[in-house]
């Protein structure tokens, strides 16, 4: 069975180390195109996150018994499926969010994070371990996107969640133009706290192995 | 004449689908850092979506519609896309070699490639092609397919073009790569928007 320890790491890898729309820049076409509100940005994420967990699941449940050279075209159809049944489950029961979403819906079978996780971790790890990668990859995502969307819809619609807060609108933040913009900028913060925070925990990290030493680059390559 | 403009200017500038819908943002971004490969990308995915609207077309509208299996399109379709990617790859590598040095490499990445899944969705919408360029068929599916992916070669061959300007900079290390090439498509995508405001 899975460790706390080993939920631990695939938690901070798929939230932050790993996050997919900042760290690895993977499934950019939804994160530009439903970051309109924060609530698109949700319904977006978890309906990746939904599929992640059961793709992730399933493919590495038969990670033994696909063969390796037919293995994308298998992960694809695996994958295929779901969004099939997540299409159906949404028109069926939550249809404002089935419109909303309009054809980026069946686009999720070619959103790379979904093979690139199938392909990295869930082909290679036992079943347990790819259900909790694939939620807290698709929980990074989801993070991400509704970051992203509240940020346009609060410059670009003086809103927030639905809910007016202002008059103030800068129309720029609505459009195409303001997608690239927002995602530029938050990729460029991310990366910037994020090796400010690595940096630190090295550092720290060091100084409890050896106490308050300069770091030499001899020492830091171990 | 007047339906095949309209179809021209709304694929290929008003809904350009990469700066406008979003659509095959990946290689925009990932196969743009030169012109030539830019170019050779640009060609095989508008040879690809063509061939695809050709077959998902009458497939969608004369096979999965009377059986009533319209559920499975999202199936169906994906494996049309790859089966075609793969035929194509070897048919290339047959008859023209270098061809296929130049092409090559573009084409497995095409599978994954949403821009091309996104027009054969698009295009089996009736209601939404009647609303759009006012007619809808196998025809215009085809023709929206060519120019949807001349509209994509557009915006790759530009950002590929500003690129060589952009990555001969050097900014601040965060800023570096990813976000400093998603500032200048924010330049062009503004570009594009003015298209927005032509009235047909």
């Amino acid at each position: 069975m899975i460790k706390p320890q080993e939920i631990r790491k695939i938690g901070v890898d798929g939230l932050l180390r790993n996050n997919p729309t900042f760290r690895l820049v993977l499934g950019t076409c939804p994160t530009l195109a439903l970051t309109t509100a924060a609530m698109n940005g949700i319904g977006m994420g978890l309906a990746v996150t939904f599929v992640l967990i059961f793709s992730n699941a399933i493919i590495s449940a038969l990670r033994k018994v696909i063969p390796n050279e037919v293995r994308i075209p298998a992960f694809v159809l695996i994958i295929a499926t779901f969004v099939t049944l997540l299409r159906m489950l949404l028109d069926k029961f939550i249809p404002s969010l089935y419109e909303s979403m309009g054809v980026y819906l069946p686009l999720i079978v070619v959103n790379c994070i979904i093979l690139g996780r199938a392909e990295s971790f869930a082909s290679k790890n036992p079943v347990v371990h790819s259900a909790f990668d694939g939620l807290f990859t698709g929980l990074g995502f989801t993070l991400a996107l509704t970051l992203m969307g509240a940020i346009r819809e609060i410059l670009g619609a003086g809103a927030i969640f639905g809910v007016t807060l202002w008059d103030f609108r800068i129309e720029f933040f609505s459009s195409s133009a303001g997608a690239f913009f927002v995602y530029g900028i938050s990729i460029a913060l991310f990366n910037f706290v994020y090796t400010k925070v690595e940096s630190r925990m090295h550092k720290r990290k060091f100084e409890k192995l050896y106490g308050h030493q300069e770091l030499t680059v001899q020492e830091e390559a171990k | 004449m007047g339906t095949f403009m309209m179809i021209v200017i709304l694929a290929v500038f008003v809904n350009n689908f990469v700066v406008v819908q979003f659509l095959g943002i990946c290689p925009f971004l990932g196969v743009s850092k030169s012109t030539r490969n830019a170019l050779g990308m640009g060609i095989a995915v508008t040879v690809v979506m063509t061939i695809t609207c050709l077959i998902t077309y009458p497939l969608y509208t004369y096979v999965l519609v009377p059986l009533k299996l319209e559920f499975l399109e999202i199936i169906v379709f994906i494996f049309v896309i790859a089966a075609l990617v793969q035929m194509l790859e070897k048919f290339i590598k047959k008859f023209s070699p270098p061809l296929y040095k130049a092409m090559g490499i573009f084409l497995p990445l095409i599978t994954t490639n949403c821009a091309v899944l996104g027009v054969a969705e698009t295009v089996i919408d009736k209601a939404g092609m009647i609303n759009m360029v006012g007619s809808s068929g196998l025809g215009t599916s085809v023709l929206y397919g060519v120019f949807a992916g001349v509209g994509f070669t557009v915006a790759i061959v530009i950002l590929s073009g500003l690129r060589t300007k952009v990555d001969a900079l050097t900014p601040a290390k965060s800023v570096k790569g990813y976000p400093i090439v998603m500032v200048t498509a924010c330049f062009m995508a503004m570009a594009f928007y003015v298209f927005n405001l032509i009235s047909l």
